[in-house]
């Protein structure tokens, strides 16, 4: 049954290149079944192969697969094959497993994105590196891995890459893995070295023939390529960034498996930790502490929900360093795999809430989602609890696992890791109930008017008012312009009844002066007539005119008023900016939209009015449900109360070498080191409590603007690099292009100068030839004469 | 007076310089031709007068090397000359210089 092993990675990979060839032509949904199968049948296989492993006596769980002779190089040679042993197989076991759940709820999280077939692509190619990385039997094949779960995570990072901020955070996952990379290499080139083989069965067999300093030095520089992918101190940066890809992936590859590969490795290596200075394994345990309480304090003040999930992996993968400095390997794996139930578990049910509020991922605008996600609530609780430690949850078993070798460990301040992971065990608890009662606890905030919108309501209604104003102004204006116009008629008017009375005068006075005999008599009178009938005609017309001067002027001074209206309720609006509390954190009061507003909300608050928050669809919640029950019971496999319950610590014995740490702790004080580690998590808990759903105390208080920045880190960070670091960069640049470049172009150069010295020598003359061996033959005489009488 | 080998040698030492200058000076190709054959055959002279004077077959044995070596030289050599000259019948020796560094 071991035979199909190589068919665990085989799996994926075909379902990888499958995809690369027909992706695009399945599609939806085909695609997302055809690389979740894939991922099925890597986990069957696996399941297979465990039970075939389960089959030999315990000492003989040591199987290597040869698959073929990869590189052979001298005294160089390396094989591609598999080493099968209950480390790799339990690896395996929850890659394949919790990777397939991630795939099926997948396919409901991405139905409908553009690049469908592609998330698929890349989760295939995922999982095949991560079990070429676990199940490779020497360090180069473990490197192949190692670096293609590099690519894969770039790649998935900036997914969506449209966007600027993801493609960057892409970048920043890579090139700060790179660092890792760098020691990784370094530490296999020391390998060879020392024992002229990187195949793991030789370095687990024959690390007793490394010297304490070379084992030291193998061991800190694994620890930087550890630090690196499993986002420890000081290269965790990456990973808060990494939530810029889609939620699977944040589950996928940054908490559930790939950062648990730096832990892998040095459990892998563990007869070389064995063999390395007792303050190395000091430092990966500090270097586990510092983490774990740095990246719990930040999570604290995080708003994002994917964020506070970020910094609270980087805090958990602490815990797996520290269990691994102080040796307990059993214990880093142990929790390993219950926080890649739970936390893929928190990260699924993050994902069904963004999906659930349209995308929102800003924890102040969610609240009461628990009354429209019944069953991402309910599992997310179930997630929430074991992380928290809260037994009999799977998360209080293994951290109290930890803790309790933490105490145990002598020499490297055991006593201090405790404090400092019983102080991350508080921090823990408090942030992760403070996420699950912003989320779904509460009033429903998602309805709330957010202070953009407002600011934009407010302005829209300074607008509309200052449109008001204008068009007021534009009709006074116009009705100044009627006034004119009216007195202009008026003045016209005026001066038709002056002629008219005129014409009537000149024509009564011609008829009073005129001879009756006369011709022209009569057409006066008729003119008389005329100009007595058009006098009164002009009188009316400027009667009215006069009256519609008047009305002008009425409407005139009505629009003026109107104008003085409008300008003076612009500026009483205009002195207004915000309406309500400037943030949302608990808002146990919600901030009203006043009435006037209402009207100038903007598009995006009416949508959201009318969006109906909604429970995800089964393929996503289906995989919560089964990580829930995972997460509640995981603890199962490694119970602390009788040495026969220890199933994973036994079956984890051959690939430990007898390297795991004895615990020599009373019963007694193992009961009070588990009781002080559940009142603190149950403190934790009541405190979150009164501060988000009572409203006891202040969020801000806790909430400090240093730790929602994460302690300006990733700030200093660019500030060194972009400024002093940039200048040693720019040094080095220099002196590449000067010194080193310079060296290579000089030797071309001079070559090149002294060819044009020589040319000198060759005119093509005969002559010249002729005369040049002439000479010279002379100057061979002479020197043969000189000789001969000398 | 007797004739000694050194007449000989004096004699081949001004051909051969005649030889030498003309050859320098001269820009016929055809004609520093010939100074190269004279150079070659004031060589020849020496060997003889050395191989009389020093009873020894030897130098006269160079002498028919350097006549044969002389003859398969100026076959190719005349040769060249010859299609240069068809080419560019005005051509003195300063014209050929596409060999030039």
């Amino acid at each position: 049954m071991l035979e199909a092993a190589w068919l665990i990675p085989a799996f994926p990979l075909a379902g990888f290149l499958l995809l690369v060839t027909f992706g695009r032509r399945l599609g939806e949904p085909w695609a997302g079944r055809l690389a979740t199968l894939a991922s099925a049948g890597a986990f069957a296989t696996t399941v297979v192969v465990f039970g075939g492993l389960v089959a030999e006596p315990s000492g003989e769980r040591f199987y290597i697969q040869k698959l073929f002779t990869w590189v052979a190089s001298g005294s160089f040679q390396v094989d591609a094959g598999l080493l099968i042993d209950p480390l790799a197989v339990t690896m395996s076991l929850f890659i394949t497993g919790v990777g397939t759940l991630i795939h099926l709820y997948s396919i409901g999280y991405m139905h409908g994105d553009p690049n469908y077939s592609k998330f698929f692509l890349y989760l295939n190619l995922f999982i095949a590196s991560m079990l070429i990385l676990v199940l490779g039997d020497n360090l180069l094949l473990t490197f192949l891995g190692w670096e293609g779960v590099g690519a894969c995570s770039y790649l998935l990072i900036s997914f969506w890459f449209d966007d600027e901020a993801n493609a960057g955070a892409g970048k920043k996952a890579f090139v700060t893995n790179r660092i890792g990379d760098f020691g990784f290499m370094l530490a296999t080139f020391v390998v060879f070295v020392e024992l002229s083989s990187i195949s793991y069965a030789d370095i687990l067999t024959r690390s007793d023939e490394l010297g304490s300093t070379a084992a030291t030095v193998i061991v800190l520089l694994f620890l930087l390529a550890a630090a690196g992918k499993s986002a420890q101190m000081p290269l965790y940066v990456w990973l808060p960034d990494a939530m810029a890809g889609p939620t699977p992936v944040s589950a996928l590859i940054h908490a559930a498996t790939m950062v648990t590969s730096g832990v892998f490795l040095l459990t892998r290596l563990n007869p070389i930790l064995a063999q390395a200075d007792t303050w190395s394994l000091g430092l990966i345990a500090w270097v586990g502490a510092g983490t774990a309480l740095l990246a719990a304090t930040i999570a604290v003040a995080q708003t994002d929900i994917k964020r506070v999930l970020a910094y609270s992996t980087v805090s958990q993968l602490g815990y797996l360093f520290l269990a691994v400095g102080v040796g307990g390997y059993v214990a880093a794996i142990f929790h390993m795999v219950t926080h890649a139930f739970f936390k893929a578990l928190l990260f699924l049910g993050s994902g069904s809430v963004i999906h659930g509020l349209n995308d929102e991922q800003d924890m102040r605008r969610m609240g009461g989602v628990a009354r429209f996600m019944p069953v991402t609530a309910a599992t997310f609780v179930i997630g929430w609890l074991a992380i928290a430690g809260v037994p009999p949850f799977s998360g209080f078993w293994s951290k109290d696992e930890i803790l309790l070798l933490a105490w145990n460990a002598d020499g490297i301040g055991g006593k201090g890791l405790w404090l400092v992971g019983i102080v991350t065990a508080l921090l823990t608890a408090f942030y992760m109930t403070r996420q699950v009662i912003l989320t779904f606890a509460g009033r429903t905030r998602f309805f709330d008017v957010t202070n953009e919108e407002l600011a934009l309501a407010v302005e829209a209604r300074q607008a509309d008012f200052r449109q008001g104003v204008s068009t007021a102004e534009a009709a006074a204006t116009k009705s100044l312009e009627a006034v004119a116009k009216a007195e202009a008629d008026k003045t016209k008017r005026l001066a038709a009844l002056t002629k008219a009375q005129e014409t009537a005068a000149g024509a009564s006075e011609a008829v009073r002066a005129g001879a009756p005999a006369d011709d022209g008599y009569e057409k006066l009178v008729k003119a008389l007539d005329k100009a007595d009938k058009a006098l009164p005609k002009a009188q009316t017309a400027l009667a009215k005119a006069d009256s519609g001067i008047e009305s002008a002027q009425a409407t005139a001074a009505s629009t003026q008023g109107a104008v003085d209206e409008a300008r003076a309720a612009l500026a009483a609006i205009e002195a207004e900016t915000l309406v309500g509390p400037p943030t949302v954190v608990t808002a146990l009061t919600p901030p009203t939209v006043v009435a006037e507003l209402s009207d100038h909300m903007p598009e995006s608050f009416k949508k959201r009015r009318k969006y109906r928050p909604h429970e995800s669809p089964a393929t996503m919640t289906v995989p919560l449900v089964i990580l829930a029950t995972l997460a509640a019971f995981a603890g199962a496999i490694n119970l602390p109360f009788s040495s026969d319950l220890h199933f994973l610590g036994h079956w984890l014995e051959p690939s430990l070498f007898g390297n795991e740490a004895e615990v020599g702790v009373s019963a007694g004080v193992k009961w009070l080191l588990a009781a002080v580690a559940i009142t603190v998590g149950l403190l934790a808990i009541v405190a979150a409590f009164a501060v988000y759903l009572r409203g006891r105390s202040k969020p801000e208080f806790i909430e400090r603007d240093i730790l929602a920045r994460a302690w300006r880190i990733d700030e200093s960070y660019a500030g060194f690099f972009g400024g002093p670091g940039r200048r040693l960069f720019e040094l080095t640049a220099w002196f590449d292009r000067q010194v080193v470049d310079g060296a290579v172009r000089g030797t071309a150069t001079s070559l090149l100068s002294a060819g044009r010295g020589l040319r000198v020598t060759q005119p093509g003359f005969v002559r010249s030839y002729a005369l040049g061996i002439g000479v010279g033959a002379a100057f061979v005489m002479i020197w043969f004469l000189g000789r001969l009488y000398a | 007076m007797e004739v000694t080998e050194t007449w000989y040698l004096i004699l081949s030492a001004l051909l051969f310089s005649i030889g030498l200058v003309g050859l320098l000076i001269r820009r016929n190709p055809l004609v520093m031709f010939m100074c190269v054959e004279l150079m070659l055959n004031a060589v020849n002279i020496t060997f003889v007068a050395f191989s009389t004077a020093l009873d020894d077959i030897a130098g006269q044995t160079a002498v028919f090397f350097v006549l044969v070596v002389a003859a398969a030289e100026v076959v190719v050599g005349l040769s060249i000359v010859v299609a240069v000259l068809r080419r560019r019948p005005s051509l003195t020796a300063d014209d050929l210089t596409s060999l030039r560094g």
